[in-house]
């Protein structure tokens, strides 16, 4: 008998060695293997914004607009040097970013709440489901001309505009998520007794993760548009900000200042799109939704 | 010197009684289970068998308080019951010794006992190198052990199995034949075994039970002879299951 045991634990330790992957590790992590993904990775997008400045520039020079009009890199960079060392760049950036977060984390509370309260009720479901997915698909510009005769001209119109235009998306990520857990997952928690908090904090969110981490990527591109919208749209008390800065600059002519703000608020889109991204990309692959 | 038997023989671990088991109502009711009686003793490892349609599944949720029965009834005996399914339903998000200790957190096991509990179970599957693997990492036949180890750790005496190796290549089948007749054994439980396969049945089965179909009824109960551990290729195996295959093509057939 024990013999035989043993005999079977070689087999099983012999098949399990043979069924796993060969492993890679080793050379996956050498810095020069590093290095060489990163460099991988980084040259076509330096390939593409070279090309694209290179453009620009031969656009400027050929005299299709006046310089004054239409500066190219040449000019409009430098003046983006020279803002970004100043205090009132970082003012203005700073209050748009507080805005953006504020109106983000308004927007995430009122999406999981509705989002919620979508998947536990089927009658709730039924009644504003259709709406969601409606308010998502809507201009969230439209909303300004309402949300200044509610609030008049204050941040609080811009925060109901950013949360009228992100918190569809969030909610919609979230009853997706939980309405796709799978079901021979939802069958081993009820055989193992899972209920109540735990059934949520054990599965139903950790399984839900992924979609709603989408969700609130694309959320987070609703608000982002909302509030540059809602920047020029609704100037607060001459106060400093991103938006701001570019009507001032249109009213000054002041193409290169122009023109700076608005590579700062392509990088700002680009850094938290980096950040989506890759959260995205650590969830999936902890999740083992993807390979490698 | 005394041997006492550490399962005495005829004590039963779960009893069903004349159950009958009908979805919907009115003139869409389907009648699923009907009239169904078997027993199980503790520390038996029982084979059901039969075609599609059975009721194979609904009869393992009946005896895990998953659903009720219309009539009759499910005496467990205040047996504590885990299930396994054909898919292992790891949760992914967690690592291999994650997804054991979920139902001893269930339980409200401390901590420190959970992990020598899990380390215990890792070495029980010989999964003992696999603790912080991820599921998506291991191969079908891993998978399948780390949810065994997790119905283990519900403290449960009766396990329900509802084709678990079912999606596993013959090799593998195998050998987890053994391992898990060797866990049985080991731990003193009681196996209630699922299968459409016959030849598994007879492997496993210190009986088999043939279910008929639409609806789902025993037709008949087979000892099962032969010492254990027993082959799957050896004749006498091939033998028995034969003579039952017979009587279940008989059973397909009357559906004709």
């Amino acid at each position: 008998m024990p013999e035989t045991t043993e005999r079977t634990g070689r087999h099983v330790r012999g098949l399990d060695a043979l069924e796993l992957q060969p492993g890679r590790a080793g050379d996956e992590n050498g810095p020069a293997r590093v290095a060489a993904r990163v460099w991988s990775a980084t040259w076509p997008k330096l390939a593409a914004i070279t090309l694209l400045l290179v453009a620009w520039q031969a656009l400027a020079w050929s005299g299709w607009r006046s310089e004054y009009v239409f500066p190219g890199p040449d000019r409009v960079l430098p003046t983006l040097l020279a803002e970004v060392t100043g205090p009132e760049f970082w003012t203005a950036v700073q209050v748009t970013v507080r805005r953006a977060l504020t109106g983000f984390a308004l927007a995430l509370a009122v999406g999981v709440l509705i989002g919620l309260a979508v998947t536990r009720s089927r009658a709730l479901r039924s009644a504003i489901g259709s709406l969601v997915t409606g308010l998502q698909t809507m201009p969230s510009i439209v909303w300004f001309p309402f949300a200044m005769l509610l609030y008049g001209i204050t941040e609080s119109a811009i925060m109901f505009v950013i949360v009228l235009g992100a918190a569809p998306s969030i909610a919609t990520g979230l009853t997706s998520g939980i309405d796709h857990v799978s079901p021979s997952l939802l069958r081993a928690g009820r055989t193992m007794g899972l209920r109540g908090l735990q059934h949520y904090t054990l599965l139903i969110v950790p399984a839900a993760l992924p979609m709603f981490v989408s969700g609130l990527k694309q959320g987070w591109a609703f608000a982002w548009r909302s509030l540059m919208a809602g920047e020029l749209l609704v100037i607060i008390n001459q106060q400093n900000s991103i938006g701001w800065a570019l009507s001032q600059a249109r009213q000054l002519n002041d193409a290169e200042r122009l023109l700076s703000y608005v590579i700062v608020v392509l990088l700002i889109g680009v850094l938290v799109d980096v950040f989506f991204n890759w959260a995205d990309r650590a969830l999936r692959r902890r999740w083992g939704l993807t390979q490698d | 010197m005394t041997t006492v038997t550490e399962t005495p023989v005829g004590v039963g671990a779960v009893r069903v009684d004349d159950m009958s088991k009908v979805f919907g109502s009115g003139g869409s009711a389907v009648t699923a289970i009907d009239g169904m009686s078997m027993h199980v003793d503790r520390g038996d490892l029982l084979a059901v068998v039969g075609a599609s349609g059975c009721g194979k599944s609904t009869l393992l949720s009946l005896v895990a308080g998953l659903e009720e029965p219309t009539t009759g009834t499910v005496d467990t005996g205040g047996h504590k019951i885990a299930m396994m399914f054909q898919e292992a339903a790891l949760f992914p998000w967690l690592t291999v010794s994650s997804n054991i200790e979920i139902p001893m957190r269930v339980n409200r096991v401390p901590r420190a006992e959970r992990r020598r509990r899990v380390t215990g179970l890792l070495d029980l599957v010989h999964l003992r190198g696999m603790a912080g693997k991820r599921p998506h990492e291991l191969s079908g036949g891993m998978r399948q052990r780390v949810a065994l180890a997790r119905a283990l750790a519900q403290d449960a005496d009766v396990l329900l199995m509802d084709e678990p190796f079912g999606a596993l290549d013959a090799m593998t089948r195998d050998i987890l034949h053994d391992e898990l007749e060797r866990i049985w054994r080991e731990r003193n439980l009681t196996i209630v075994f699922v299968t459409h396969n016959v030849r598994e049945a007879v492997r496993l089965g210190g009986r088999v039970v043939l279910l008929s179909s639409r609806p789902g009824r025993v037709i008949e109960e087979f000892p099962v002879e032969g010492e254990r551990p027993r082959r799957i290729d050896s004749g006498g195996i091939a033998e028995q299951a034969a003579s039952i295959t017979d009587r279940l093509r008989e059973e397909v057939s009357r559906h004709a």
